[in-house]
């Protein structure tokens, strides 16, 4: 990930290169938001410019799909899967508990030193293993609150 | 010396997530090592295989030697080296890891067509997936066979969109091929975004060059030239699999301009999809590729005719395109009598919930639900009784135990209130409350709603709004007959497919398990003792031995007591997390 305090120049590379062999608008935010780990305004008013489409349209599009933030996330992200077969396992008590531990409030979803975002995601396909988190992408199956809470510490603690 | 041995480590969701890729990283180390390389040279190897179906059991590790093959399960990395040592340098399998009778029979009762590659072939090498008689499909379609008579095959297969609808795929590929157009395209549905079902992806990472040959024989059908595989960018294996047979495809000249020196060009690109469920639907996806707000349009016409930038577009399932080699190459009365009347061929399933034996399972249409749970599922986990059976994700219903004689069937199962949808078979057991599972389906609904029609919008809203008051426990009088009021008008006035099965979790809950929904209302109880509101848990102070561990594990610090002495729950600060009541060895906590 980018370092976040100067974009300026890196996100004008970024959305020229994307512009230029990408025909969509959504693949050019999914480069954005994995270079960026979310979407700057400055994003969405560049891309507006360069594509001349009006950036109440890119809104639009950004706010219609869970995947895009549009909020910096935390450096960590672990994603809660909330899909039919994990619910019936108990994920929604596991997801109450991750963020219990970790201080996040009610309608937030990153810890205030932003090492850990939060999210939930509609089913990773992993149903078998339910219930499922990711952390960092990192597939964990069959997890529990303990096991996670050790993994969540060794990340704190840099390991 | 002459033996040949293969070493296929499964690295399917299930697989990886069980830890297969550091078993699959110890295997190769192994067999590097330990004079095995010098003895046996390039005619021993490790490779990694698709998702093999049965991932309760995972890592599961086949090893072949000279045909003869012998299945691990529960493999760690640990485990490799005396594997490696004892089965395969001295030739005596490890007996005691060897996959039992009931792998066996989860197996026997099905019958695998679309998933015969997947677990056996390594999903990254083409040379692999050709061995097993790749791309002979193609060939068949691009050198022997008219676009007419492709299209006839295909119709007399009895194929059907695997994607939930059931709409003939021939009877979609002709529309399209009748139409005259310079430009027409093919586009694949892998946006796979229900919960609880994974069939898909399973099929676009582990044979990805089936999926990709499927579409090809139908760009040369319909005589296409352009193409987009749909995947969820959530899947990350997934896209990556495919990316890597896309350009092998590309470098072996299976697509790009003269495939196979018959002069037909078919260009193939993957699009990431950023996550929506109503991405699935053909319209809303066709606007997702054309850069737009997925939102559904009515269609005045059907997408095979006028789709993706107005022209004639196929828009087909990952599934329906993975059958197609085989249909073309075999045949298409060898599919149908797999199947039954007017459902012709095999069925993926994405078996999960409560069952014993969780996975990817396969079978032929007609096969009775009751032998997918008991059968091959190999019954309710814990040996509590089976409840219900939700078919088709959260545009489905759920079915109890009296319909579970119905067959798999796309009339049989929309008779009983679900939908095949997109093959997602959830079990529920006793322990499962039926009004808090619909309420979890109608949530889902209600967010992915797009919000165009009103009916949709705020009636999946207001229906949820009742729901959440029953599984309060604030239930009032007429709330079951007002749920299948508004549910029969959401079902009869809205546009897309999401809206118009939407209530169905509700509707088929109500129909099939009316005394919970009743049990909530008038008795202010949840009976599965489920829904929070509805529940307390209390320490019986006789039986409560004062070892601590409810404390240490509660979330609330809830609990209150000394060593050795009956601890307390303090009601005000308990948040009926349930976690006391998992961790006392005692059984000394009442949920009631």
């Amino acid at each position: 990930m980018r370092d976040r305090n100067n974009i300026e120049k890196p996100l004008q590379d970024l959305v020229d290169d994307s512009a230029k062999e990408r025909e969509n608008i959504i693949s050019v935010f999914q480069s954005i938001q994995e270079a960026f780990g979310y979407i700057p305004e400055k994003a969405v008013n560049l891309v507006s410019k360069r594509l001349n489409v009006p950036a109440s349209r890119l809104f639009g599009i950004i706010t219609f799909f869970p995947q895009f933030h549009l909020k910096p996330t935390g450096e960590n992200i672990i994603t809660v899967c909330r899909g039919s077969a994990c619910h019936v396992n108990g994920s929604e008590r596991l997801l109450n508990r991750i963020l219990i531990e970790l201080g996040i409030p009610p309608s937030e979803d990153t810890t205030d030193d932003f090492k850990f975002t939060v999210e939930k995601v509609n089913c990773v396909g992993a149903c078998s293993m339910a219930p499922v988190v990711l952390i960092n992408n990192e597939v964990c199956g069959k997890i529990t609150f303990d096991a996670l809470k050790r993994k969540i510490g060794k990340i704190r603690s840099g390991e | 010396m002459s033996k040949n041995i293969q070493i296929k480590v499964c690295t399917g969701i299930g697989g990886v997530a069980a830890g297969g890729e550091e078993v699959f990283a110890v295997f190769r180390e192994a067999l590097s090592s330990a004079g095995i390389e010098a003895a046996y040279g390039d005619r021993c190897s490790a490779h990694k295989v698709g998702c093999k179906g049965f991932c309760a059991r995972d890592v599961l590790v086949d090893v072949v030697i000279d045909g003869d093959k012998t299945t691990y399960q529960y493999v760690k990395p640990e485990m490799v080296e005396r594997i490696v040592r004892e089965h395969v340098v001295e030739g005596n399998p490890v007996s005691e890891w060897i996959a039992g009778d009931d792998y066996e029979q989860y197996y026997s009762g099905q019958q695998r067509v679309v998933l015969s590659g997947c677990g056996e072939e390594d999903p990254e090498d083409i040379d692999s997936y050709m061995r097993n008689g790749g791309f002979l499909g193609l060939r068949k379609a691009l050198i022997e066979m008219r676009p007419e008579e492709i299209i006839a095959t295909v119709k007399n297969s009895n194929l059907r969109g695997r994607g939930g609808a059931g709409f003939p795929a021939g009877l979609k590929w002709e529309r399209s091929f009748r139409v005259k157009s310079d430009i027409k395209y093919v586009v694949c549905n892998g946006d796979e975004g229900d919960p609880g079902t994974f069939k898909d992806r399973a099929l676009m990472e582990g044979e990805p060059y089936a999926v990709i040959e499927g579409m090809i024989i139908c760009a040369k059908t319909i005589g296409s030239h352009s193409g987009y595989i749909y995947s969820r960018g959530a899947y990350t294996s997934s896209v990556r699999h495919l990316q890597t047979a896309i350009d092998k495809c590309y470098e072996r000249g299976f697509l790009g301009r003269n495939i196979m020196g018959t002069g037909f060009d078919f260009d193939l690109r993957l699009f990431k999809s950023a996550g929506a469920f109503v991405c699935g639907e053909a319209t809303a996806l066709i606007h997702t590729i054309e850069g737009k707000r997925s939102m559904p349009t009515p269609k005045f016409w059907s997408a095979a005719e006028k789709g993706l930038r107005d022209m004639p577009t196929v828009v087909n399932n990952v599934e329906t395109f993975a059958s197609i080699p085989r249909i073309v190459l075999k045949g298409a009365s060898w599919y149908r009598n797999l199947g039954v009347e007017n459902n012709g061929g095999t069925k993926v399933f994405a078996l999960a919930g409560k069952v014993r034996n969780t996975g990817l399972i396969e079978v032929r249409f007609g096969t009775p639900l009751r032998e997918i749970v008991f059968g091959i599922g190999g019954g309710i986990k814990g040996d509590r009784r089976f409840k219900a059976m939700h078919i088709g994700g959260p545009s489905g219903g759920c079915i109890s135990e009296e319909s579970l004689d119905i067959e798999i069937d796309y009339e049989q199962i929309a008779a009983a209130g679900a939908i095949m949808g997109s093959g997602g078979l959830i079990v529920l057991d006793e322990n499962d409350c039926m009004v808090n599972t619909a309420k979890f389906f109608l949530e889902f609904t209600q967010v992915e709603s797009c919000g165009k029609c009103t009916p949709c919008r705020v009636g999946t809203k207001r229906m949820l709004e009742i729901m959440d008051r029953i599984t309060a426990g604030k239930g009032r009088d007429g709330d079951i007959e007002l749920l299948e009021e508004l549910g029969h008008y959401i079902k009869a006035t809205s546009l897309c497919g999401l809206g118009m099965t939407a209530p169905n979790p509700v509707l088929s809950t109500i129909r099939y398990f009316r005394h919970e929904y009743e049990a909530h209302i008038q008795g202010r109880r949840c009976p599965a003792g489920v829904c929070k509101a509805l529940i307390t848990f209390t320490i019986l102070e006789d039986i409560c031995k004062g070892c601590g561990s409810c404390k240490r594990v509660c979330p609330a610090d809830a609990i209150r007591g000394t060593r050795k002495t009956p601890h307390r729950i303090d009601s005000d600060l308990c948040i009926k997390c349930g976690s006391c009541f998992e961790a006392c060895k005692f059984k000394a906590i009442l949920r009631t």
